[in-house]
């Protein structure tokens, strides 16, 4: 990559710094503090193309669970001086406050995605980086269904493809690291956990995971964390 | 060893053991067998070489949305039926490199492998695949244009098929009329008997393959047990499916409710369509190196539920669910009628146990045609 690539600011692989602005500008991470907010829309500003990569950017990643309790409590426990922490109530994504040209989805991403998206930028073309569920991986790689051979909950059906299916293929059920499909439904995938002998409960914590604070996945685990509460 | 040939046509009679035999002779003829065998809490297609690989005393039972080994308590090698995998697999593979291309001074180079394709005995086909691998033949060699790829494996390929003597819980092959029994496309048909197996010489090539095997003409005892045994299959089909006009009940009823309600439930995970043998629908996507030296053109599945593959210039053709379930079912059992002269569902029941919500198509239909309730 080095040779057609040349790298500005990577400050953990590279010391040097070039000024913008920049062609492309990769960013990870959630946006979690006052200064985030500023830096980041200065990024947008120096930056032709602004990709987010990982979960974390592009949905809150798991710091994101904290967008569900109280963010003071959880400062006063975990840190000796809290006076020190200056933290945002929420862990948001990237596109909540510029606008984002692509996604690369993942936790972790995929590092064929990524060659792929820089390729495509440089030649040209179109990346090739699915939108559709990664059932469709399952499939093509002969994996068979945890789901429906051994009941295991899987988030498969909603997630999008692009880590190659690995929990299947491990006897796991889908984590959902690579965030919602373009349309999803969790409300019938969710139903089917219940049906399967899950809780409500469990359901709601499934969908909040790594992308947890992603639009579908964040209303359904609302939704189930609701039917849980005895009426 | 017997030394004669049976006729084409013919029915013979061999052990269960004697299977090894045919095995081996495929292989010795240069075939490399696939097969049924037990992974992953199922029964797939994969490779195989000794009778031991293939799942003897094994039952699968089938449901929508679930699939659950058990053990039988008989030793019936064939005891099962169809699984996650079909033989789409091997004839038309998930992902196929098409050719590469590399870059030379002012222009290019392009490279196709030359290298044959493999030369595949499949084993254990059911009769509702021999027809579904009829309806791809239709796709992608009988019509207008072929598809090179699949032609060669096709013509390669050597057919065991079995009959069905004991149907899943989501077959529905009699009503669609392609199974229990094999009736069509096969070079060797066996019918499991208690102890041994009843052999229909499909071909020339199958009869050539028997001479390697020992066997004996087929007793009149051994033809009526084999003829009871397949129509008590016909009794013990899981599904039914009504098959009365279906492609007019289809198009005209193109704006039926029922089609939000199925989109409620519906994943558009892919699912129906990957396990499926007709369908065939692919994507042409083009990789290449950081530096543009070299580049490769691959196929790989892809499906009518994936919003990708209806995109045209301006946008994309089915942006919800509702109109993907109500494409790919109106293509199944409509309009391939129209495109192909025969219908694009065999009733093998793969769709609907492995959806993960467990949809059923034989039940949207019922409820479509106004029958039954959900
Ligand atoms: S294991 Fe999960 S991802 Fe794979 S096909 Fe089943 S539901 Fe989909
Ligand atoms: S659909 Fe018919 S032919 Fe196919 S596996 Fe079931 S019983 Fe056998
Ligand atoms: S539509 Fe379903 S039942 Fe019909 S051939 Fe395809 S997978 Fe089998
Ligand atoms: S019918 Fe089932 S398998 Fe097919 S797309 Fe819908 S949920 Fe997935």
């Amino acid at each position: 990559m080095a040779d057609a690539v040349e790298i500005a600011y990577f400050v953990e692989a590279r010391r040097q710094v070039l000024p913008g602005p920049y062609d492309v500008t990769l960013v990870e991470g959630s946006i979690t503090t006052e200064e985030e907010i500023e830096r980041i829309k200065e990024v947008r500003r120096q930056s032709g193309l602004l990709v987010t990569i990982g979960a974390c950017a592009t949905s809150g990643g798991i710091q994101a669970l904290r967008n569900w309790a109280d963010v003071g409590e959880f400062t006063r426990t975990v840190y000796a001086s809290p006076e020190y922490i200056h933290t945002l109530d929420r862990s948001r994504p990237v596109s909540d406050f510029v606008p984002v040209d692509f996604e690369l989805r993942g936790c972790p991403i995929s590092k064929q995605q990524l060659v792929d998206l820089v390729t495509s930028l440089l030649i040209g073309r179109k990346p090739s980086v699915p939108e559709h569920a990664v059932c469709n991986e399952c499939k093509r790689h002969g994996t068979v269904c945890v789901m429906v051979a051994q009941g295991i909950p899987c988030l498969g059906p909603a997630t999008q493809a692009g880590c190659g299916a690995i929990c299947p293929a491990y006897n796991r059920g889908c984590y959902g690291c690579f965030g919602p499909m373009e349309l999803p439904n969790p409300a019938a995938l969710g139903a089917r956990f219940i049906a399967m002998g899950q809780t409500a409960r469990d359901v709601s914590r499934a969908f909040r995971s790594f992308n947890g604070y992603s639009a579908a996945f964040r209303a359904a685990s609302e939704q189930f964390e609701k039917d849980a509460i005895p009426r | 060893m017997t030394e004669q040939t049976p006729l084409l046509g013919g029915q013979v009679v061999i052990s269960k053991p004697a299977l090894q035999q045919l095995f081996d002779a495929l292989r010795t003829a240069g075939y490399s067998l696939i097969g049924p065998t037990v992974r992953e809490d199922a029964i797939v297609y994969d490779e195989i070489a000794q009778l031991t690989d293939i799942p003897i005393g094994w039952a699968d039972e089938q449901a929508p949305g679930t699939y659950r080994l058990r053990r039988r308590d008989d030793q019936a090698h064939f005891g099962f039926v169809v699984g996650p995998h079909s033989w789409k697999r091997y004839l038309s593979p998930p992902s196929l490199r098409l050719f590469a291309t590399r870059r030379t001074g002012d222009g290019f180079s392009v490279e196709t492998s030359n290298d044959p394709p493999p030369r595949y005995a499949f084993i254990g086909v059911r009769a509702c695949d021999l027809v579904a691998i009829a309806v791809q033949d239709r796709v992608f060699v009988e019509g207008p244009v072929q598809e090179p790829h699949y032609k060669a494996r096709r013509e390669r390929a050597f057919v065991l098929a079995v009959n069905c003597t004991e149907p899943g819980g989501t077959c529905f092959c009699a009503s669609m009329r392609t199974g229990p029994r094999c009736s069509s496309g096969f070079d060797l048909a066996l019918t499991e008997l208690d102890d041994a197996f009843l052999c229909e010489v499909g071909s020339a090539l199958g009869a050539q393959m028997l001479s390697a095997v020992e066997w004996r003409p087929a007793g009149a005892f051994e033809l009526s047990r084999a003829r009871q045994a397949m129509a008590d299959a016909l009794t013990r089909m899981g599904r039914g499916l009504n098959t009365h006009n279906l492609p007019e009940l289809l198009y005209d009823n193109l704006e039926h409710p029922h089609w939000a309600n199925v989109a409620e439930r519906c994943l558009s995970c892919a699912n129906c369509t990957m396990v499926c043998p007709t369908c065939f629908c692919s994507d042409v996507q083009e990789t290449s190196d950081l530096v543009g030296e070299t580049a490769a053109r691959v196929r790989v599945w892809d499906s009518c539920f994936n919003r990708e593959f209806s995109y045209v210039f301006g946008g994309h053709l089915r942006p919800n669910t509702r109109a993907r379930y109500r494409q790919w079912l109106t293509h199944k059992l409509a309009s391939w009628t129209d495109q192909y002269g025969v219908l694009g569902c065999v009733g093998c029941g793969r769709c609907i146990t492995w959806c993960p919500v467990g949809i059923d198509l034989t039940q949207e239909l019922a409820a479509i045609r106004g029958e039954g309730q959900l």
